[in-house]
């Protein structure tokens, strides 16, 4: 009989992510608990003490938001995780993250909504949230998992781009992926890939947190280092003090969003199946693209020469790659447990040139693969 | 002492009023730190939103201004990510206990190990004098033109109730016993909070016809009753007056202490 590989766990979506967090580093979790995100709570409140870490439950999501932020200016690596009504809550101090570029992840593991919605069932409402439910003008990073394996792959991935790019990562999850439970083999720490904020190499008093430097992510120094500076979420100049100067606003805020715009390759991630001969292309994300991919096989299998491309990273949104790959079909179908979020922006980034079908759901049910297939077949 | 070793002097001049009473507990923070003789990079200062809440701008700190009301928040955050730093929260009255009130009460019962100094002048300031939670029943505001129907809090028993390890009350006028308050609150484990009122001329004097920031302070003076004297008195001699002196000041174990056993618990049973 062979030996059992430790390394293979059965593992729900939630643990993946709570594991791939500790893997990743992260030592600081703060949370609130809510339905379907708190096992990542529960798991990392009984882990992160093994590894003299700290996981906090706070009064609500919006101190955990506050407390994660805290934590990660104090140095460490830091995670919150909820889902709908709480993301609602977080958005003001996420806002903040982004405004004084400080490293942290965010895990949304989407449910139904609005409001209190369908707390035990799954659905991909919050992609325009995750984009824009912060308010003013501001880049953000979001990535969204199809499976237990990629939820672990992608926590690490969203850690990793947090630090390097000085910026808050969203982890857009859903219920679904989120308790699906599934066997992983957890891949060797040497091969995250683990990356680290970079730390200023200059001496205290040529310090600038909010340097424009040639590579438009300052380095960050952490409260304690020796480097005493000042952070805010007004506007500020590259000392990070506030200021009223409209030049010295523009070129921060520019460079805030040029930060992550010219790193989009390195940034953005899809897969494709099928797509080289298809005349039929469809788009999805999350788990949805689970009953997608299949819906596309049972096409093949009866000849019909249907694709997928599957969104990976959800922002900054994957249009180029959208419209090189969309070029030569005759139609698109874009599946997703909303009312056409992705849709929407896929024809923006098609500039409505074919037609974009859209199989959507809001009412707690899994979209079928069966109702993709339908959507492929259909004549239009 | 030197205030200016303390000082981001090219940030000057401050935003406060002439006559507002921040500067004055600004000064008895810095004067509580130096006689403890902190490293300046040992120390971090975090506040959120309001006039009261600038402060860490114009001190040589880490300094953190976060959002409105959530300071304790990332104060929690980041005591616990690096309790080797001295973290002090500074707060107004609405940004600790109107929209931070939930985090207030948490703090205490938590017994983080962070300071809060609250910049109490019964009024949100920084926006133009709308009544607050401390605003004292029938005074004027801009959002209580007919007086203030309401009963207002008071912070300090608050915090008592809640579980704070140190609380004191305080006004700018008596500035010794500010001192001493702010320092026994640095060097207290666990949640150590410190109420300072403060006249705010400007939004909450004017208004209320309570003349100059010197009377405002003058009858700062003449309204203190220690708590001493307070228990001796009736609650109509107490009408209107302010209870200073220390409220709270016991040792039980603070949040990290706790925590720190949570991880030998933990490791042990691994
Ligand atoms: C979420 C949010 N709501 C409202 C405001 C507007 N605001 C700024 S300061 C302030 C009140 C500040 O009052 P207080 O905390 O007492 O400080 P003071 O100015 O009196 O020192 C308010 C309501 C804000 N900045 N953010
Ligand atoms: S408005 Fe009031 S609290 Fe604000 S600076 Fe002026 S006097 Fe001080
Ligand atoms: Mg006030």
């Amino acid at each position: 009989m062979e030996t059992p590989n430790p390394n293979v766990k059965m593992w729900q979506g939630n643990v993946a992510c709570a594991e791939a967090a500790l893997a990743a580093g992260c030592r600081f979790f703060a949370g609130y608990p809510i339905t379907p995100s708190t096992e990542i709570a529960e798991v990392l409140s009984r882990r992160l003490p093994m590894v003299g870490g700290n996981f906090i439950q706070m009064e609500d999501e919006i101190a955990a938001m506050g407390a994660t932020i805290g934590a990660s200016l104090g140095g460490a690596k830091a995670m919150t995780a909820t889902s709908g009504p709480g993301f609602s809550l977080k958005q003001e101090n996420i806002g903040f993250a982004v405004m004084a570029e400080v490293p942290c992840v965010i895990v949304n593991v989407q449910r139904g909504g609005p409001s209190t919605g369908l707390p035990t069932h799954a659905a991909q409402g919050e992609v325009m949230q995750s984009r824009w439910g912060t308010h003013g003008d501001h880049p953000i990073i979001v990535l969204s998992p199809c499976s237990v394996r990629e939820t672990y792959d992608m926590t690490v991935r969203a850690f990793n781009l947090a630090e390097k790019y000085r910026t808050p990562v969203i982890l857009l999850s859903d219920e679904l992926v989120g308790h699906l439970t599934e066997k992983v083999e957890v891949p060797p720490i040497e091969q995250l890939g683990i990356v680290n904020r970079k730390k200023p190499l200059v001496s205290p008093d040529k310090y600038l947190p909010y340097e424009l430097n040639e590579s438009d992510i300052p380095a960050m120094a952490n409260f304690g280092d020796g480097y005493r500076y000042h952070v805010t979420g007004l506007a500020h100049d590259e000392t990070g003090f506030p200021t009223n100067n409209p030049e010295k606003i523009q070129v921060q805020l520019e460079r805030l969003n040029r930060k992550i715009d010219r790193y989009r390759d390195d940034i953005v991630e899809i897969e494709t199946h099928y797509t080289e001969d298809a005349d039929i292309l469809v788009i999805s994300f999350g788990s949805t693209a689970r009953s997608a991919r299949r819906a596309v096989i049972n096409a093949r299998e009866k000849g019909i020469k249907a694709g997928l491309l599957r969104l990976k990273t959800i922002w900054p949104f994957p249009d180029r790659e959208i419209e090189e790959i969309s070029a030569p079909v005759r139609k698109i179908i874009v599946a997703e447990m909303n009312l056409g979020q992705i849709a929407h922006e896929v024809e923006w980034a098609t500039r409505r040139s074919k037609p974009v079908v859209r199989v959507n759901k809001i009412n707690g049910e899994p979209i079928t693969p069966n109702e993709i297939f339908n959507a492929i077949i259909a004549q239009d | 002492m030197d205030y200016l070793q303390y000082l981001r002097l090219d940030k000057m001049p401050h935003i406060w009023c002439d006559g507002c009473g921040h500067g004055i507990i600004l000064k008895s923070i810095l004067r509580s730190i130096d006689k403890l003789g902190w490293d300046k990079n040992d120390i971090a200062m975090v506040s959120g939103i309001g006039c009261s809440s600038r402060t860490p701008g114009y001190v040589d700190f880490n300094t953190l201004h976060t959002t409105h009301g959530r300071a304790l928040a990332f104060a929690t955050g980041l005591k616990i990510a690096n309790p080797r730093l001295h973290v002090i929260v500074v707060s107004g009255d609405g940004d600790a206990t109107a929209i931070g009130g939930n985090h207030f009460i948490h703090a205490a019962r938590r017994n983080i190990d962070v300071t809060m100094i609250i910049y109490n002048n019964y009024i949100y300031g920084m926006t133009g004098g709308q009544v607050s939670p401390t605003t004292p029943s029938r005074k004027k505001a801009s959002t209580a033109p007919y007086g203030n129907p309401d009963e207002p809090f008071d912070i300090s028993r608050l915090a008592q109730a809640a579980g704070a390890a140190y609380v004191a009350r305080s006004t700018v006028y008596h500035v010794g016993r500010t001192d001493k308050y702010i320092e026994q609150a640095l060097t207290k484990t666990g949640f150590s909070v410190v109420e300072v009122l403060t006249p705010c001329p400007t939004s909450y004097g004017r208004r209320n016809k309570e003349g100059t920031a010197v009377d405002m302070m003058m009858a700062q003076k003449a309204n203190s009753v220690g708590l001493e004297r307070a228990k001796n008195m009736s609650e109509e001699e107490l009408e209107g007056k302010i209870i200073t002196g220390v409220f709270v000041d016991k040792d039980q174990k603070s949040y990290l202490t706790r925590y720190n056993e949570v991880v030998e618990q933990a490791r042990n049973a691994k």
